[in-house]
């Protein structure tokens, strides 16, 4: 079972492929069929090597699978191959399973574009990039799904690509996370020339064994990778790309922005943690981004009022709890954190793409309101993902995964009571945000009147993910409440044991407690002030508020900020250096060239007797030169 | 027997030969080039028997023949061509014939 690993990525591969060459032939069913059911082959094989997995694994915990040799040059041969281990276990089930939904929901979604085909096609090539990335067992092939889920990105952020606007927001995201990927590059020339090899594990075995905690070529590595980390996984300094990138149609924002490729980057610490370990420093440092991020993103998540900015700035939140998780040592619990925000992320995604088509393409919130009546299936949808978002507890997914990433604040040997304190008023700002989005989306009166309902396909999509959105935490309970954290130990075969300083039960319960009320407290300040518009009116107008206001709208303004520092002093540039400086010299030779033709002539106009001077002239001088000298 | 001294023959061809060069850069009747050219190639010719004379070697006339023998020749050609010219275009103007090229 385990041999036929190779035909997980590769499936979607080849959906992708005959839907390129085929798609423009094929009717719509067709292609929908050939990618959800591509898609769904590849989650079902998924889910056949993990029962094999799980139930009996492999010698070492860990299976790899060498298809061919890539580039073979002496001293250099990467070579094709997966590598199985818990780790990406987790990732390309959750990712097969999760983008399967996607893909039957988008069949329905994107019926009537004329770029339905085109649609299916880079999500299937997205997905096999994506499994590529996840399942290779060295830097190089990972750095093939890296830039292969980043093209994928791109092309389906500007996917209606006639408007300029979403032009500008894919170029954007690709430019700014190919800063973090130019990083990754660099990462991978310094691993090869210092290290030798490009195999993750032999590349960490050999990291421990050489370079001792701390030393400068370890915290070079590690701060590189944390680069491309940070840019793929739009955390702060490259975080502005997200929100932007919520152009795309919403499925995309749902598979690629939310679920899977901006998780990309956790997997890659987490994959790369013996670098990390190696460099305390550059840990530390990716605790803070995440909880300084996790901060940012839930103020801005709080006032904006297009309903996928608020969620593309709840995923950059929670990507921001992933870090710090692992920034704290606890891998597992990032990676659980991981399963559970695809799962709510997604739906919370769905769930308001369901709404934006009902309302005829309607983004705003303040336009929305009363729709719990009008389309109940996709308020409980909503509301289920919203509550796992706001961690509500002992119910929700959400709430195990996020209060195991506390717990680790508080009990790792680098945690600190200020990340945790982070963490909590994180939690309380994104139940408030979460809530606030159900309160006037779904309550109120009715603004819009809703158009087209979600038929079978969409539904059957919510339906699923809704179900695993409460459900996916049970399979890591905390041992305070039950003693069942499969999850976990499954992950500790491939990943570090958490070093954590024990805590009493009593301490633990205590933080679950406390973790817990901050949620239902974000929750009813989102009722009191969904209740009282006139206390926010007041709020927002004393300047203030209007200027926070203002500030979290646009993002803490690093848009602004990257505009003034980086992009108009490089237009500027560009523009004094539009005739190319080094173009000059060309051109300056040419020119002179063509000034000589130009003299050179006159001497061609066909007058005999000219011709005839001119030799007698040439004949002259040399017979003066020969007497002379 | 009265020996001509060299200077005076191969100035005497200087001066030929300069003739010549004004007639083929002053003249623009295709024909008189043509004849100005004949001029210098004598002149050369006479420079050449000159020069033989002087070294007694027998190169200097053979390649007096030699030019005789190619001016028949480039005049047979070029008359040929000048009279087809001529029956063309009705001139002998040189500087009508590739003056319009440019």
């Amino acid at each position: 079972m385990l041999s036929l690993l190779w035909l997980i990525p590769l499936l979607p591969l080849a959906g992708f492929l005959s839907i390129v060459l085929g798609g423009g032939r094929m009717r719509g069913s067709m292609v929908a069929l050939i990618a959800v059911g591509v898609v769904g082959l590849s989650a079902a094989m998924a889910a056949a090597v993990a029962i094999r997995f799980i139930y009996l694994p492999p010698a070492g915990n860990s299976f790899t699978q060498t298809l061919w040799t890539w580039i073979p040059a002496t001293g250099f041969m990467p070579e094709i191959s997966l590598r199985l281990d818990a780790l990406s276990l987790v990732m390309v089930t959750v990712i097969t399973f999760v983008a399967f939904l996607i893909l039957l929901y988008s069949a329905e979604f994107m019926g009537g574009d004329e770029g339905y085909a085109r649609f299916f096609a880079w999500m299937d090539l997205f997905v096999a990039s994506m499994l590529v990335l996840v399942l290779a067992d060295n830097f190089l092939l990972l750095y093939l799904g890296w830039e292969g889920v980043g093209m994928c990105s791109f092309l389906l952020i500007g996917f209606w690509y006639r408007d300029s606007a979403n032009a500008r927001a894919a170029r954007k995201a690709f430019i700014v996370t190919r800063i973090g990927d130019a990083a990754f590059v660099v990462a991978l020339f310094l691993i090869f020339t210092h290290l030798g090899t490009l195999t993750i594990q032999e590349a960490a075995a050999r990291a421990s064994r050489e370079w001792p905690v701390g030393s400068g070529l370890a915290v070079a590595a590690a701060a590189l990778m944390l680069a491309a980390a940070v840019g793929k996984s739009a955390q702060l300094p490259l975080q502005t790309w997200l929100p932007d990138a919520m152009a795309g149609p919403t499925p995309v924002s749902a598979l690629i922005h939310a679920a899977t490729m901006v998780t990309a980057g956790v997997y890659l610490i987490a994959r790369a943690n013996a670098f990390f370990t190696l460099a305390p420093f550059v840990q530390w440092l990716v605790a803070v981004i995440g909880a300084v991020t996790l901060l940012l993103a839930a103020f801005a998540a709080l006032v904006q009022c297009d309903i996928k900015r608020v969620l593309a700035y709840s995923t950059m939140s929670q990507v921001g709890y992933m870090f710090l998780a692992l920034g704290v040592g606890a891998w597992s619990a990032a990676i659980f954190h991981f399963m559970v925000h695809a799962f709510f992320k997604s739906l919370l995604f769905l769930g308001a793409g369901a709404v934006i088509m009902a309302l005829h393409e309607e983004h705003d919130i303040f336009a929305m309101g009363g729709l719990r009546r009008a389309l109940p299936g996709t308020f409980w949808a909503f509301l289920i993902g919203a509550a796992s978002l706001a961690a509500l507890p002992v119910v929700t997914a959400g709430f195990y995964s996020k209060d195991l990433i506390l717990l680790c604040d508080w009990t790792s040997k680098s945690g600190s009571v200020w990340l945790w304190a982070a963490g909590l008023a994180g939690a309380f700002l994104t139940a408030m945000y979460a809530f606030r989005l159900v309160f006037i989306v779904f309550f109120g009166e009715l603004r819009t009147k809703p158009g087209r309902k979600p038929g079978f396909r969409m539904g059957a999509a919510l339906a699923v993910l809704a179900f695993f959105s409460l459900s996916a935490g049970f399979i890591q309970i905390p041992p305070d409440i039950v003693n069942f954290s499969p999850l976990s130990e499954l992950l500790e075969t491939s990943l570090p044991r958490l070093s954590a300083v024990s805590v009493g039960t009593q301490t633990e319960a205590l933080l679950q407690a406390v973790a817990g009320l901050a949620g239902l407290a974000g929750i009813f300040f989102a009722w009191f002030f969904f209740r009282h518009p006139a206390l926010v009116e007041r709020l927002v107008l004393t300047p203030l508020g209007s200027a926070f206001r203002r500030l979290w709208l646009e993002g803490w303004c690093f848009d602004r900020a990257y505009d003034a520092l980086f992009v108009r002093p490089y237009i500027r540039l560009a523009e004094i250096n539009k005739d190319d400086c080094i173009d000059l010299l060309n051109r300056t030779l040419a020119r002179a060239c063509e000034s000589m033709h130009y003299l050179l002539i006159g001497t061609q106009n066909g007058r005999v007797r000219q011709y005839a001077a001119a030799v007698t002239l040439g004949a002259i001088v040399i017979i003066a030169l020969m007497v002379l000298l | 027997m009265i020996t001509v001294p060299i200077e005076h023959v191969i100035l005497m061809a200087a001066i030929l030969f300069s003739l010549g060069l004004t007639g083929v850069l002053a003249r623009r009747n295709v024909l008189f080039i043509l004849l100005s050219i004949e001029v210098m190639l004598n002149a050369a010719g006479i420079a050449f028997v000159a020069a033989g004379a002087r070294w007694a070697q027998a190169d200097g006339q053979i390649m007096f023949l030699f030019i005789l023998t190619m001016a028949a020749a480039e005049v047979a050609v070029g008359l040929a061509i000048i009279l087809q010219y001529y029956r063309h275009t009705g001139t002998l103007d040189v500087d009508a014939m590739g003056g319009g090229r440019r």
